[in-house]
């Protein structure tokens, strides 16, 4: 497995180095014609069913305003409400550490395990533990992660990257995923069977085989959670398949790792979150799982609850007024699936656990715009706002892309670490800062302009099929326009002084 | 200074408090939204539970009370159910009829115990009509959180209408969050391979669902822990 | 009536036409259209691209050719968005970065009267049929700014129904952006005409002659990649449709 999540000057997570900028990591993608065919199917697919279990809902509007609202409550308090969620978690017998960033996460997780004598730890799906890169650190003091969402098992079988936060191996198709198991299962535990076919039911029943010698003697599982209530210290973990419910429940030890934006202040809270989040996420009334668990309860579940609040950027993030809104993010990806560049593009090309739009704003706020990759997502997007209407949290996903897109051209204020720093312009934007301010001035001085749009008219024969230079990203791909005769301006003019002297019909003619 | 005067200090001057809008004071949070879609009556309540469960592929099956023994012997049977797990408080005259050796939710038992076990028969905390959701939340007949995981049979047994709410706000309102919460809607299900739903990953595989009609409310049963 | 257009840079340049066909149809509807020539760029560009501070002399000027006008019309809905959307979000930025509150006030007072073409006929004339003729097949491409910026909703498809002649197809994938983006066009060139050719490839699908958009920017990129692909089918502005009579069809 490759590591991640190495340090770096410009923030507590850096990408990974030599993580390509994100066209050109998408010109790979969109020229691939199976990955395109994938993420075609699955996007368009899960993006109608989406759309119908939210039709259902007559006050979906209303439910949007009140996630929205309780998240921004919280986030206006959550210092407040953390320090309640710890009391509460803490009472119910439960367990409570702080982490600043992903490397201290992966040190308190890796000595909570060593603590235990165990070598090998079986995960829920989750992304909080993506980000901080928790199964290389694990490895690397000699701890087995078994992810064991099935989406997660084809990415870590296959030592990929996941590449959908709901679906991550979205970018793989059955006939792929067949050969995957059939190849790698048999290294880390039951193999596949022989002759197996690539029916999702066939490869799903390879999985849970697979997997259930894992869970039944597991001493320590690693999840996330999707809420946490500070008023009773209650966590809360959505799924599907039962995976989440086996490593909640079955092993002595649970160990969860949640960014502090995940935290509600009351248990009532949920009832507008189990309403949006499985309509907005798996396009279903209900998930089939929703597990909802207090500290420890005698005799059920593990004897032994660690809750680790991560910060990692948050903190970072909060202090921005304009991009804290993305941690009202519930992770539904919703965002995703109506992404009309992500549908082309892939999760891979967002060089980040969090691709598509959320990425786009989250990944540049948690980790700084230092690398090329973070500080190509923000331009990463048409601003087509179709993100920002399917959110359900309303995050105005647009407006902090325009903001990040400030910070990296003109440069600004910005928080790193927990200190204001000052951010350079970005170097690489040097020649478009000219071309922008050049042409501002054109359209700032009407003379100038229409000094240049009449040179436009002049050279129209001149149009060349390819343009050299930066031009050319236009020119690839599509042919230029033709310039027009005379501008509208001219035309407005010629034919005001035509209305002054005897109208003739024809001359008004169309440039 | 620990973490955690580090990350609470950072907030603290992430100056996020400070945002609240032009007149200063924080709005309100709007909860406006609907606590339950739409009038039902209890039978149609019960009716939309049944189509919901349906439609999330659980097997729905209604039965008064006192056919629930017959009900839950013929799908034990069905199934060639020979070992099946009762939790505590499951009513005895439930399982009267089947002929399946009962197993019972022990502490000291293992997961590889739980897994050579056939089925497991539950009741529920309530079940939610508009989702066609269960909650367990490990009272009375409902045991441990691991039973209605590990074998690959579940039957529960939602009595109608006294544990049917129409909307989640309303099984909010029922639910104690100091327990812990199972929500069950239909069998486990994965989409991650193609988006195709497959029925049956982890979690059983088959889940039974009998709407068993009591003849008078019941008093509510105190909850005691198993 | 008197309506003062706003015609926009890019149909000034490259795209008169448009802008002919704005005020033939304006006036064909009994309004006084005037054109005030300080006008320029709304700044969008520069504003997209994150050169904010660039699109502030930008926003003055705009304010000040319209001030006085009581109806401004133009055919451009990411124009619209921009002055609607984008200049009141400006202005209190600069109030707030402490540039004064002169921005935001010319914003406040400008954005309330700004219409989009389709937006200015259906509810201030209160028209749908404007009395135009065009014999061809048409799917329209409700390009991202008016669609979910400005919400123009059907009013541009209840336009387009009501022409003389005109058969209307559903295009398929219609809410999809086709990929221009201003810059993103150039910036991520591959997505960007990934976009544009399944778009392209849609409308063919439609069984149309003609894509009919709101946006001159969106079409001269759909356009482009039409004619490199060598397709039939043309691009065509809204308000040149709408124009289009049979006494002076458009060619």
């Amino acid at each position: 497995m490759t590591t991640r999540g190495t340090q770096a000057a410009d923030g507590p997570q850096a990408a990974l180095p030599g993580t390509p900028a994100f066209p050109e990591a998408a010109r790979r993608a969109v020229h691939d014609p199976v990955l395109r065919a994938n993420l075609r199917h699955a996007t368009h697919t899960i993006r109608g069913r989406r759309a119908r279990a939210v039709a259902e809902l007559a006050d979906w509007d209303r439910l949007r305003a009140a996630g929205k609202a309780i998240k921004d409550h919280t986030l206006r308090h959550l210092d407040r409400y953390l320090v309640q969620l710890e009391e509460s978690v803490t009472a119910a017998g439960g367990t409570v550490h702080w982490a600043v960033d992903a490397a201290e996460a992966c040190r308190i997780v890796t000595r909570l395990v060593q603590a235990t004598g165990e070598r090998e730890v079986v995960k829920v799906k989750s992304m909080a533990t993506q980000e901080i890169s928790l199964n290389e650190a694990l490895e690397e003091a000699g701890i087995a992660a078994y992810e064991t969402d099935l989406a997660e098992l084809i990415v870590q079988l296959g030592h990929d990257r996941p590449s959908h936060i709901l679906v991550p191996a979205i970018h793989r198709n059955r006939g792929e995923i067949r050969d995957l198991f059939a190849r790698e299962m048999g290294r880390w535990g039951r193999p596949a069977p022989d002759g197996l076919g690539d029916d999702p039911r066939e490869l799903a029943e390879a999985a849970r085989r697979h997997l259930r010698e894992k869970f039944l003697r597991a001493g320590v599982a690693v999840s996330g959670a999707n809420f946490m209530v500070a008023e009773t210290g209650t966590l809360v973990v959505f799924e599907s398949e039962g995976n989440g419910r086996m490593c909640l429940t079955l092993p002595e030890t649970l160990i969860s790792v949640v960014g502090i934006e995940k935290v509600v202040p009351t248990f009532r809270d949920l009832e507008v979150f189990l309403q949006t989040l499985p309509r907005s996420s798996t396009a279903e009334r209900m998930n089939p799982y929703t597990t909802m668990w207090t500290g420890t309860a005698g005799g059920d579940g593990p004897s032994a609850f660690h809750l680790v609040l991560l910060d990692n950027g948050r903190t970072d993030t909060l202090a921005d007024a304009v991009g804290r809104q993305a941690l009202r993010c519930i992770r539904c990806s919703a965002c995703l699936n109506v992404c009309p560049v992500y549908e082309r593009a892939g999760g891979h090309a967002y060089g980040s656990v969090y691709p598509g739009p959320i990425g786009a704003v989250l990944s540049p706020q948690l980790r700084g715009t230092g690398s090329p990759v973070d500080a190509s997502l923000p331009f990463a997007s048409t601003l087509c706002g179709a993100c920002e209407e399917v959110c359900p949290v309303a995050i105005d996903i647009p407006e902090i892309l325009v903001h990040l897109r400030e910070r990296i051209v003109q440069g600004g204020p910005a928080t790193r670490e927990g200190v204001r720093v000052r951010i350079r312009p970005a170097r690489g934007h040097a020649a478009e800062r000219a071309a922008l301010r050049a042409a501002r001035l054109l359209l700032d001085h009407p003379g100038a302009l229409r000094a240049g749009e009449r040179l436009l008219a002049r050279a129209r024969r001149l149009r060349p099929r390819r343009l050299p230079g930066p031009g050319r990203a236009w020119t690839d791909s599509r042919d230029l326009p033709e310039p027009p005769e005379q501008p509208f301006r001219d035309w407005w003019a010629q034919r005001e002084r035509q209305d002054r002297t005897p109208r003739r019909q024809d001359q008004a003619g169309t440039p | 200074m620990t973490s955690r005067d580090v990350i609470l200090a950072r907030i603290r001057r992430a100056g996020a408090a400070g945002a609240t809008g032009p007149t200063g004071a924080e709005a309100p949070i709007p909860r406006d939204y609907l606590r339950v879609h739409g009038e039902r009556t209890p039978a149609e309540s019960a009716d939309l539970l049944a189509a919901n469960l349906a439609e999330y592929r659980a097997h729905v099956h209604r039965t008064a009370d006192d056919g629930l023994p017959a009900l839950l012997a013929r799908l034990l049977a069905r199934r060639g159910t020979r070992t099946v797990l009762v939790p505590a408080g499951l009513p005895l005259y439930w399982l009267a009829d089947a002929a399946a050796t009962h197993v019972p939710d022990r502490a000291a038992a293992t997961p590889y115990e739980f897994d050579a076990v056939d089925s497991v028969v539950t009741g529920c905390a309530l079940a939610v009509a508009e989702t066609g959701t269960l909650v367990l939340d490990g009272g009375p007949a409902q045991g441990r959180r691991r039973i209605t995981l590990i074998p690959d049979h579940h039957v529960c047994v939602v009595r109608v209408p006294d544990q049917v709410v129409d909307s989640v706000p309303q099984a909010l309102e029922r639910l104690d969050p100091t327990r812990p919460l199972t929500w069950i809607s239909g069998p486990s299900a994965t989409s991650d391979i193609e988006l195709d739903r497959v029925e049956g990953v982890h979690g059983p595989r088959t889940l039974d669902v009998i709407l068993a009609t009591t003849p008078t409310p019941p008093t509510a049963a105190p909850h005691t822990q198993p | 009536m008197r309506a003062a257009l706003f015609v926009t840079c890019v149909n000034d340049a490259l795209h008169p036409r448009t802008g002919v066909a704005a005020v033939r149809l304006l006036e064909r509807l009994g309004v006084e259209v005037d054109f005030p020539a300080a006008q320029s760029c709304c700044g969008q560009p520069q504003y997209n691209t994150g050169h904010r501070r660039e699109a502030e002399p930008l926003l003055r000027r705009t304010a000040e050719a319209f001030a006085g006008h009581r109806y401004v019309v133009t055919p451009s809905g990411s124009c619209t968005a921009m002055v609607r959307g984008h200049y009141p979000r400006i202005g209190r930025l600069a109030r707030q970065e402490g540039r004064g509150g002169r921005l935001e006030a010319y914003a406040e007072d400008l954005a309330p009267r700004v219409y989009e073409l389709s937006e200015f006929l259906v509810d201030v004339l209160g028209v749908t049929d404007v009395g135009a003729y065009y014999p061809h097949t048409v799917a329209y491409h409700p390009s991202c700014h008016g669609l979910r910026g400005l919400g123009l909703g059907e009013r541009p498809r209840r336009l387009l129904a009501a022409v003389k002649g005109l058969e209307l197809v559903e295009l398929p994938g219609a809410e999809e952006c086709c990929g221009f983006g201003g810059t993103f066009a150039v910036k991520n060139p591959d997505v960007s005409a990934a976009m544009g050719a399944d778009k392209a490839a849609a409308a063919a699908a439609a069984g149309a002659g003609v894509l009919c958009g709101g946006d001159t920017s969106c079409l001269v990129h759909l356009d482009g990649i039409l004619r490199r692909t060598g397709s039939p089918v043309r691009t065509v502005h809204l308000a040149e449709i709408l124009a289009s009579t049979e006494e002076e069809p458009l060619v």
